[in-house]
């Protein structure tokens, strides 16, 4: 990885600013979880994006796309000078990602309860085919509300899918709609190796990441911040989902990271 | 054509090491034998229809062909966004294949008819729709279809034509010529179409496919600018490609289907055919009205 995570969550924060769209929030409560799986968890190699054997990762809540472009540009995916085009009529980058047109990207996602059902169906392949190719998803609390999350976890559960990884991005943004309460009983419930782990600290992640899950699909529950970094974001959450900064917020948003780091 | 569906599926999954069977818990008294012998790739895989159309899909993307069989509504109905986005959208091929199309299943009520599968199909860029009129008709358009790498609709049906014709994926076949009318007859719609027209001098089209649409036939073999359509589910999906095809002619159209409404009366298919003119008598009628 060259850039580190402040200076992904800059370039994040100037092209929501420049191009008036992208989800904030969503994005920075999730890049430590992709950073510490980019860096060092992940077999794939940037130069052979469709290699048969790589792991395979899928953001199935789609609207952190932002983050998950800033992670794949860092690591070789494709260059940062596509965050220029960031969501203009002809760019490969966009509010959701489209794995038709981003290499890297794995499935298309962006309607809520679809990456994690496709993500399954990658693992049993994989199982099928006897490889060691191993799957990640990252699904939302929000996301979670959606019947196919359970569908799926059902399956993956039956079938005992041990290649499969799914984290919860908790940053309780569904609490004021519905309370999903417990999702590591909830998991356990369906069969799943599951616990609990600081969604912001890359050591804890990587220690999860590599925990033998027993024969059982794993779920990490990855207590994460809305918008981490910006304590304004952080304590309007729900204001701030799909909202983009102004000129002096952007300002006071960068010197408060550049503080952090 | 369902015990051929048991026939033809079992043999693919015996000789082609990439398709993978997924039934819905329906049909499953079918397949016992073969989930026994390939339990990785045929499996009864539960009533969970979405997660099942995104499990596929994760199945194509590591280079299996998925084939998810269920009842109509529940397969095309319930997961409508799943075909969308994770086949059509991400392109991806991939086999659905029903039962109970529209009213098949007349005495289970309008929670299991579903006439409604081939218009909202139509909606999906890139899937395909097979409509096979006889057993013999799905063994073939299935095998010549279903590794294409596309997502693909095949519509079983508890009825069936006469007898089978030569049928080509995405091709009408020619029943007979004449200069009075065309008539479209689709799938099984077909068998009443035959007895309606027997004496008539009019050209009759069986359409197999209707996505993608066969516009080449119909173009050649429309002169006289007449034409009924005859659908076995809800009337006029297939209208905007005729219309396309003919544009900039004069032409008259007549339309035999399911009309849209709740068939809320149970008893047999055959009554809801009656009630709906889907009939040689109904199919008469429009065309006598057509060559008036």
């Amino acid at each position: 990885m060259k850039e580190n995570i402040i200076d992904l969550k800059k370039i994040i924060l100037k092209t929501v600013h420049s191009k008036k769209e992208g989800h904030i929030p969503s994005a920075f409560s999730i890049l430590d979880i992709m950073f510490a799986l980019y860096d060092r968890v992940l077999r794939i190699d940037p130069k052979n994006p469709n290699a048969p054997d790589r792991d395979r990762f899928i953001l199935s809540k789609g609207h952190a796309s932002i983050g998950l472009f800033a992670i794949l540009a860092n690591k070789g995916f494709f260059d940062f000078s596509e965050f220029e085009n960031f969501a203009a009529y002809d760019s490969k980058l966009g509010g959701h990602p489209d794995c038709n047109k981003v290499p890297g990207v794995e499935a298309s996602t962006g309607s809520l309860g679809h990456g994690m059902p496709i993500a399954v169906g990658v693992a049993l392949g994989e199982k099928i085919k006897k490889s060691d190719v191993k799957v990640y998803t990252i699904i939302g609390d929000g996301e979670s509300n959606e019947g196919t999350i359970w569908e799926a976890a059902l399956l993956a559960g039956h079938h005992k899918l041990d290649n499969l990884t799914c984290i919860v991005d908790y940053n309780h943004s569904t609490d004021p709609a519905i309370k999903v309460h417990d999702f590591t009983e909830k998991f356990k419930a369906f069969g799943w190796e599951s616990f609990e782990a600081d969604g912001h600290d890359q050591e804890a992640l990587y220690q999860a990441f590599m925990k033998d899950p027993g024969g059982r699909p794993k779920a990490i529950i990855a207590n994460t911040v809305k918008g981490r970094g910006i304590k304004k974001i952080e304590s309007d959450m729900l204001a701030w989902h799909h909202k983009m900064p102004n000129d002096e917020e952007l300002d006071e948003f960068l010197g408060e990271l550049n503080n952090r780091g | 054509m369902r015990k051929q569906f048991f026939t033809t599926i079992t043999d693919v999954i015996e000789k082609d090491e990439k398709a993978v069977l997924l039934l819905g818990d329906i049909s499953v008294k079918g397949f016992v034998d073969t989930i026994k012998k390939y339990p990785g790739r045929a499996y009864n895989i539960g009533i969970l229809e979405q997660a099942t159309v995104g499990l596929a899909a994760g199945l194509a993307m590591t280079g299996f062909t998925p084939i998810f069989h269920t009842i109509a509504p529940f397969l095309i109905e319930r997961t409508y966004e799943q075909l969308k986005l994770d086949f059509g959208y991400q392109k991806l091929g991939g086999n659905f294949i029903s039962i109970g199309g529209s009213y098949d299943y007349a005495a289970l009520g309008c929670t299991h008819h579903c006439p409604g599968d081939v218009g909202i199909l139509k909606h999906i860029p890139g899937m395909e729709i097979v409509l096979p009129g006889t057993a013999q008709e799905f063994h073939d358009l299935f095998l010549q279809a279903y590794s294409d790498g596309k997502p693909t609709y095949f519509r079983l049906s508890e009825k069936s034509n006469p007898e089978s014709y030569p049928v080509k994926f995405g091709q009408a076949h020619i029943i007979k010529t004449g200069s009075k009318a065309t008539v479209i007859a689709v799938g099984p719609s077909l068998k009443p179409v035959l007895e309606a027209a027997r004496d008539m001098n009019v050209t009759i089209l069986y359409y197999t496919t209707v996505a993608p649409f066969d516009k080449e036939t119909l173009k050649a073999n429309s002169a006289s600018g007449k034409i009924l359509i005859c659908e076995p589910y809800y009337r006029g999906a297939i209208l905007p490609e005729v219309m396309e095809t003919l544009t900039g002619r004069a032409i008259q159209v007549e339309t035999v289907g399911v009309p849209i409404e709740f068939l809320n009366k149970y008893g047999q298919a055959e009554e809801h055919d009656q009630c709906i003119g889907l009939t040689p008598a109904g199919v008469k009628e429009k065309l006598v009205k057509l060559l008036a």
